[in-house]
């Protein structure tokens, strides 16, 4: 079936991406979507952004490498495309934290085993500082204390308590929970009136 | 107490919950589409798993099928590859799918409705974050990613949280030549473009009962453009009736029956919501975005905002980064945009009455010189009833150029798309930098009888004025 692997903590640097409302068609714009495998996501992160803004984080070669990626207000919103999330995780990034997130967009993060997390907008923007200033600076998010540390500094992390268990336990992809005791599937389907003639 | 519509179809499909806490919920009905499903099937060929309830899952294309020329092999490589892909997965898991050769293919949230697969009661995912529109009936809808779509193929359900309810009344009546877009970019603009997070928007009130299916759906879709992943509308007479004699509607005593259960389905007199909010549907004005996301627009009469005289320095900097890459005047008014493009189409705005509100404004009028201008319907079915009306040539004598069935120039996934700075007065649901195909095109979007307007004088114009 398929492969558990827990998510407790991400370790590494982390790329700041300011703004609201990041929608998925600048994450991962759609002509890229016209491919019938996911790989080779990763060098099109941003692609149009890239380009139109010179100072983009993800074309700033001090960001190479990161793994933790801090954003604003309603990240991911738009499209439902799993691409989005496929794109940054293929990029390198193993962890996002932000204000928030839009819902379709964590979903499938989650689904993909990349961790979402939000923080308070101050501890944002402090973080988002550290990391201009210095963007060698370790972080290290913890999914099971719902902590980053980072310089020093502890900065406490909220997820919806079945996202972390899920994370936690391994069984972000669900594939397998879901195929478990079957026979409580098919006996939901023959008490729909619409899948048994009303 | 009572309950809402929501709470009663999550009860009646839900499984279990699971050890995180999650609710493991029985998708009725499962749509797929050429681009979000590939990697899914792969999924499954390598767990080794089937398809669960094959039956269940119905397949249509139409986000890269070209509008032009639909001939085999596209001259698309990578379309064609998509293509290929779909048809290889459906036939291997006995899945039933409408292509190109068939009389029922067309965007999914069209086809969906029309065929009447989609009913009241239902849960109904798609790899599409437009699947609410299918909310339109009653039904709890709503977009899922690649993985997900995995999942429902392998086991018919979802692992997923539950949501709040939040009641969107619309009282009143609305005023000629305003519809069902300008509503729901009213309360996009009123809540916000993630004011829906966590919420399930239950749209009624007058205005919305008195609505047709069509209009319902143009609402349902757009509710995620508002943050909220599904909207719905209480089932009614009018659900009823529309969906009475479609090819997947219960027929005879069965309908009489169905149509008692749907009745019950609806949310109860006394349900009790997380939240309400009130609009006065008379007062809302035709509308245009005048920026880089869905909540960015004003009435037609009124200025582009001015990011001097906006409270927060946040809000300020998201108006003028939208202004910039506009290439609008802060205080201007938004009537007399120049537009280079009209797009009319998408599943948003690609049904027949969408069509037909666009050729009451075009018709015995010319497409501006300046303006390239389209027409697509949402689906076969309705590109053959407006043929049938006589609407294509309506748009073709105006000059707008008549096309197959498909998503066309809302995601640029396919041939259509704008080119450079172009501006586009558009049908569509989003606005996004780069949406339609472009990095640099911009986007109004507005209703359909707003882009026939702007297509007709070549500038963003109050249609209220060519009633």
């Amino acid at each position: 079936m398929s492969a558990v692997r827990p998510i407790d903590r991400v370790e590494g640097t982390a790329i700041p991406l300011r703004g609201d409302n990041i929608d998925t068609d600048r994450i991962i714009p759609a002509r890229f979507l016209k491919a019938i495998t996911f790989s080779g996501l990763g060098e099109h992160v941003f692609a149009d952004d890239r380009r139109s803004m010179p100072r983009h984080p993800f074309a700033d070669p001090a960001y190479t490498g990161a793994e933790i990626l801090l954003v604003n207000e309603n990240f991911g919103s738009g499209s439902s495309r799993e691409h989005a999330p496929q794109a940054l995780m293929r990029w390198g990034i193993g962890a996002c934290v932000g204000q928030s997130f839009s819902e379709i967009f964590l979903a499938n993060a989650t689904t993909i085993g990349l961790p979402c997390l939000t923080a308070a907008r101050d501890d944002i923007e402090s973080l988002m500082k550290e990391a201009e200033a210095e963007p060698a600076t370790p972080m290290v998010v913890s999914v099971r204390d719902l902590s980053l540390i980072a310089a020093g500094r502890t900065v406490r992390l909220h997820l919806a308590p079945a996202i972390r268990d899920a994370l936690l336990t391994g069984q972000w992809d669900a594939t397998g929970l879901l195929l478990h005791r079957f026979e409580n599937v098919r006996q939901v389907a023959s008490r729909l009136p619409y899948l048994t003639g009303f | 107490m009572g309950q809402t519509l929501l709470q009663k179809v999550w009860d009646l499909h839900t499984v279990r919950t699971l050890p995180s806490g999650q609710t493991q919920l029985f998708i009725g009905l499962h749509m797929i589409h050429e681009v979000t499903s590939p990697q899914a099937f792969d999924m499954l060929r390598r767990r080794g798993v089937g398809v669960a309830f094959p039956g269940r899952t119905f397949a249509t294309v139409d986000h890269i099928v070209p509008t032009l020329d639909q001939r085999r092999p596209f001259a698309d490589d990578l379309a064609e590859h998509m293509m290929a892909a779909l048809e290889r997965n459906c036939d291997e898991f006995g899945i039933r799918i409408e292509g190109l050769d068939s009389e029922r293919q067309g965007i999914v949230h069209v086809i969906g409705p029309e065929l009447g697969l989609t009913q009241p009661g239902m849960t109904i995912a798609c790899g599409d974050s437009h699947t609410s529109t299918h909310g339109a009936f009653g039904a709890v809808a709503f977009g899922i990613g690649t993985s997900q779509v995995r999942d429902v193929l392998a086991s018919q359900c979802l692992a997923t949280a539950p949501l709040r309810v939040r009641r969107i009344s619309v009282s009143g009546e609305l005023g000629p030549g305003v519809y069902a877009k300008d509503v729901i970019l009213e309360i996009i603009a009123r809540l916000g473009v993630r004011g829906g997070v966590g919420f399930a928007y239950e749209y009624g009130g007058e205005a919305v009962g008195r609505m047709t299916m069509d209009e319902r759906m143009t609402i349902c879709n757009m509710s995620i453009e508002g943050g909220a992943r599904i909207g719905y509308v209480n089932p009614d007479e009018t659900t009823f009736a529309y969906l009475e004699g479609r090819p997947f509607a219960p027929e005879g005593d069965v309908f009489e029956r169905a149509k008692q259960w749907w009745r019950s389905m609806a949310s109860d007199p006394d349900a009790v919501y997380d939240d309400v909010v009130e609009i006065d549907g008379s007062v809302i004005e035709p509308r245009v975005t005048w920026g880089i996301n869905p909540g960015q627009s004003v009435g037609v009469s009124e200025t582009v905002p001015d990011p001097a005289s906006t409270g927060s320095a946040a809000d300020a900097s998201a108006i003028g980064e939208a202004l910039d890459f506009m290439g609008l005047d802060a205080g201007a008014p938004v009537a007399g945009t120049r537009v280079d493009v009209a797009f009319l189409g998408s599943c948003t705005n690609g049904r027949l009455s969408d069509l037909r509100e666009a050729a009451r404004i075009v018709r015995g009028s010319r497409v501006a010189r300046h303006v390239r201008a389209l027409a697509v319907p949402g689906s076969v079915k309705v590109r053959r009833a407006a043929e049938a009306e006589g609407l294509d040539e309506v748009f073709r004598s105006a000059g707008f150029e008549w096309r197959g069935a498909g998503c066309s120039m809302c995601l640029a996934m396919n041939p259509d798309r704008l080119n450079g700075r172009e501006v586009c007065a558009s049908s569509s649901n989003r606005n996004f930098k780069g949406r339609q195909g472009s990095p640099t095109g911009r986007t109004l979007l507005m209703s359909p009888a707003m882009v026939a307007a702007a297509a007709v004088t070549g500038e963003v114009t109050d249609v209220r004025t060519m009633l």
